[in-house]
């Protein structure tokens, strides 16, 4: 209870930390339809893309303020997105190249600017670069109520047009059809994944803040086929990574913020991929296991009825040492033949007579006759 | 050598280095997979740090290198599962591993020379003090002989794979089905991406290596369609951006790297452009075109089903035509005006009729729009 202790008396760390959460909250949501729209790695882009913006606008305005920082990687930002389209309509280049064309010459364009920057005569550019690599120790009052304010208008934007974002997210053509423009609403999603970028870069840094773009949606899809739910558990998923990682930086001495909640949102990533039910590792493991129990079991079963077919009597039984060498199951050993005969006595289908003997009972004969693998012409009367 | 040249040679090498795998990174559609192994390297070479405690330590590069094909095993993992889209998983690995690496420098090599910003942003300038020492001897920069040595690498396997690289990048199924390993030839070329990557980083910087990895072969990409020509358009342009970036740099008084990056773009804008066949000009035309082509060869088509028809005279009439066809006056009238010249149209009494020639050529573009229709539906 040290961590709570800790949150209730120091205002600095409820700040940051009420600030993380936020940013988590908002970039899981937006970052859901990135996730789905498969630009995940757009938010690597846009966030190197943003250093000249804030180069610019220092430039014009001579004075560090991060509203207007902001406001200039916003545009870069939003530039940047926009010719990667542009690049990709208008030739046959890739989006990952046109992406990876457009962060490193954008960001060359910002080192640029700032060391032109460091020559000017001026005390203020001190620590400008560290704007784009985040600080959050250094968060205050003012940023969260911009995060605030900025993310509550992202997230009633997406709640206004949840029914256009979720049309062109999975099909844009047929939204085109019924008259939404895929066009207008991708560009609108594309820019408020941008904003979500720029509001937490001051906080967690350029490359760290893709990660909390994509991965809380990727861990929110493996519990979920609803877009809804999957948009609720990424922001639950956000703004939880946002706060432990917060309180795991400030109790551990050295440990710096922006990496802490990236390895918090990894965890959980690992987690969902593991332990989700139905698409889950971990299930999918039990499943097929599960299975091949089913088809050792059908096949044994099968054993059984072809030897008994060679009596001309499905209900012949015969014992383990003739079941054994039958072809299925070739190689596996005695004490697995019996597990396997053990579990089909259990589901009713064959019975043990004397001397570890073993026959078909009637269900079990239903069972085959009912059987997929059954062919018409195997067919054996009960008479 | 002066600095100023050693600076040049440097970053020529580096150039003509990055862009041999940037080429096939591009073709493969893995062009992000270089911005995630430049970040991830930034671990390996923590890791050795931490293992040694000597940053020139040769361990540092192999830890490095293995970081880089450790991604993108980690990577492929993930999109293995079938559970996370590949560029997720790019999303997901390359800050997990990223931070990772900022976590141990921020808490056991805090007091050392391991900045993050040094390893992103990279400064050129620096490079020609790290000298090369043969016998008490100073023969050069060590980046050039490093460099050097990746730059032989990469070119000696491009030169000696070439065919398997050729099939493998084009057509991956008869790679497999000839019997080319696809896990060899993909660790092969992340192997080339972490070597070249690790060479180059502490030189110019992660951001550059990108720039200089993906630029010049996009731009190739523009310009051919020849595997062999676009290694060597691509060699071309790197050094192009080396030596204009430099110059930009010089005369700004700026960052080298950022300014070799920016002069990347810019290549890249004025290939984008006026490219021929593939640029923004010539795709602008060719669409300008086609859209004239096929409006024009729509009004024929009209003029032609109505012809000898009762309403021939209102559908096809001189001063009714434009009511029939979708078309805005001014252009329709440029088109009968090209036509009438071409002699494919002609008036006569009021009414536009097809000359023999005219028809011929109708019916023969008709056909031919059929003729495609139905071998793209077969």
């Amino acid at each position: 209870m040290n961590l709570f202790e800790l949150l209730a008396n120091d205002y600095t760390l409820r700040v940051v930390s009420l600030g993380s959460a936020l940013l988590g909250l908002v970039s899981g949501i937006v970052g859901s339809f990135a996730v789905l729209k498969k630009q995940g790695l757009l938010g690597d882009a846009v966030s190197h893309a943003a250093l000249p913006g804030i180069g610019i606008m220092f430039l014009l305005l001579q004075t560090k303020s991060v509203e207007m920082f902001m406001l200039g990687a916003l545009v870069s930002g939003l530039l940047a997105t926009a010719i990667i389209n542009a690049i990709v309509k208008y030739s046959r280049i890739k989006i990952d190249s046109a992406m990876a064309l457009i962060l490193s010459v954008f960001f060359g364009f910002g080192l640029v600017l700032l060391t032109y920057i460091q020559r000017i005569p001026n005390a203020n550019q001190a620590g400008l670069d560290k704007f784009i690599f985040g600080q959050a120790s250094t968060l205050l009052r003012r940023d969260i109520d911009l995060i605030f304010v900025v993310g509550s208008v992202l997230i009633a934007l997406i709640i206004m047009f949840w029914k256009e974002f979720k049309i062109v997210t999975f099909d844009p053509d047929f939204a085109q059809s019924i008259g939404i423009s895929s066009r207008k609403i991708s560009y609108l999603l594309s820019s408020m994944i941008v904003i979500s970028i720029i509001i937490g870069l001051q906080m967690v840094g350029v490359i760290l803040m893709s990660a909390l773009l994509v991965a809380p949606g990727v861990a929110a899809r493996q519990w979920t086929n609803k877009l809804s739910t999957m948009a609720v558990l990424a922001g639950g998923f956000g703004s939880l990574s946002g706060l432990l990682g917060t309180l795991i930086s400030s109790s551990m001495k050295k440990m710096p913020t922006g990496p802490s909640i990236v390895l918090v949102i990894s965890f959980i990533v690992l987690i969902s991929i593991i332990f989700s039910p139905n698409r889950g590792i971990l299930w999918r493991y039990i499943r097929q296991f599960k299975n091949q129990l089913d088809i050792n079991e059908d096949q044994v079963l099968f054993d059984l009825y072809d030897l008994a077919r060679n009596h001309n009597n499905p209900f012949k039984s015969h014992s383990v040492a003739a079941i054994k060498p039958m072809k299925t199951h070739g190689g596996k050993k005695l004490k697995h033949l019996r597990s396997v005969l053990d579990r089909l006595r259990e589901r009713g289908l064959v019975d043990r007579g004397q001397f570890d003997e073993w026959f078909i009972t009637e269900n079990g004969l239903n069972y085959i006759l009912k059987h997929p693998m059954q062919k018409e012409d195997d067919y054996v009367s009960s008479s | 050598m002066s600095p100023q040249v050693e600076i040049q040679i440097i970053a020529m090498i580096v150039a003509v280095a990055c862009c041999i795998p940037g080429v096939v990174l591009v073709l493969r559609k893995m062009a992000m997979m270089s911005d995630a192994i430049t970040h991830t390297i930034l671990l390996g070479i923590v890791i050795g740090f931490l293992v040694v405690y000597d940053l020139s330590s040769p361990l540092l590069i192999i830890g490095a290198t293995l970081m880089g094909l450790l991604t993108v095993y980690l990577v492929e993992l993930l999109t293995k599962t079938k559970l996370i889209s590949e560029d997720s998983a790019i999303g997901i690995i390359f800050p997990f591993l990223f931070s990772i690496a900022i976590i141990l420098i921020s808490r056991y090599a805090g007091n050392v020379h391991l900045d993050i910003d040094s390893v992103l942003l990279g400064e050129l300038a620096f490079a020609p003090f790290n000298r090369l020492r043969l016998f008490g001897i100073d023969i050069g920069a060590k980046n050039i002989y490093t460099m050097g040595a990746i730059l032989l690498v990469n070119i000696s396997l491009i030169a000696v794979f070439f065919k398997e690289i050729k099939i493998a990048v084009f057509d991956p199924e008869l790679a497999a089905v000839l019997g080319f390993s696809p896990v060899l030839i993909q660790y092969g070329l992340m192997g080339s991406v972490s070597i070249t990557t690790v060479g180059a980083f502490d030189a110019v910087g992660s951001i550059l290596v990108i720039a200089f990895m993906i630029g010049p072969p996009v731009s190739a990409y523009l310009l051919t369609d020849d595997l062999k020509k676009m290694f060597f358009i691509s060699a071309g342009i790197g050094v192009l951006n080396a030596l204009g970036g430099y110059q930009m740099a010089v005369f700004y008084d700026v960052s080298i790297a950022g300014s070799m990056a920016l002069f990347t773009g810019i290549t890249f804008l004025v290939v984008f452009i006026v490219a021929p066949h593939r640029g923004v000009i010539s795709v602008m035309r060719r669409r300008k075109f086609q859209s004239f082509d096929f409006a024009q060869k729509t009004m024929l088509f009209h003029i032609l089903y109505h012809e000898g028809k009762i309403n021939e005279s209102v559908e096809n009439g001189v001063s009714t035509i434009y009511e029939h066809l979708n078309i805005p006056k001014d252009s329709l009238k440029k088109m009968i005006q090209q036509l009438v010249s071409d002699g494919k149209l002609r008036e006569e009494a009021g009414v536009y009729k097809l000359t023999d020639n005219g028809r011929k050529y109708t019916i023969e573009s008709y056909e031919s729009i059929v003729q495609s229709f139905n071998s793209e539906f077969e």
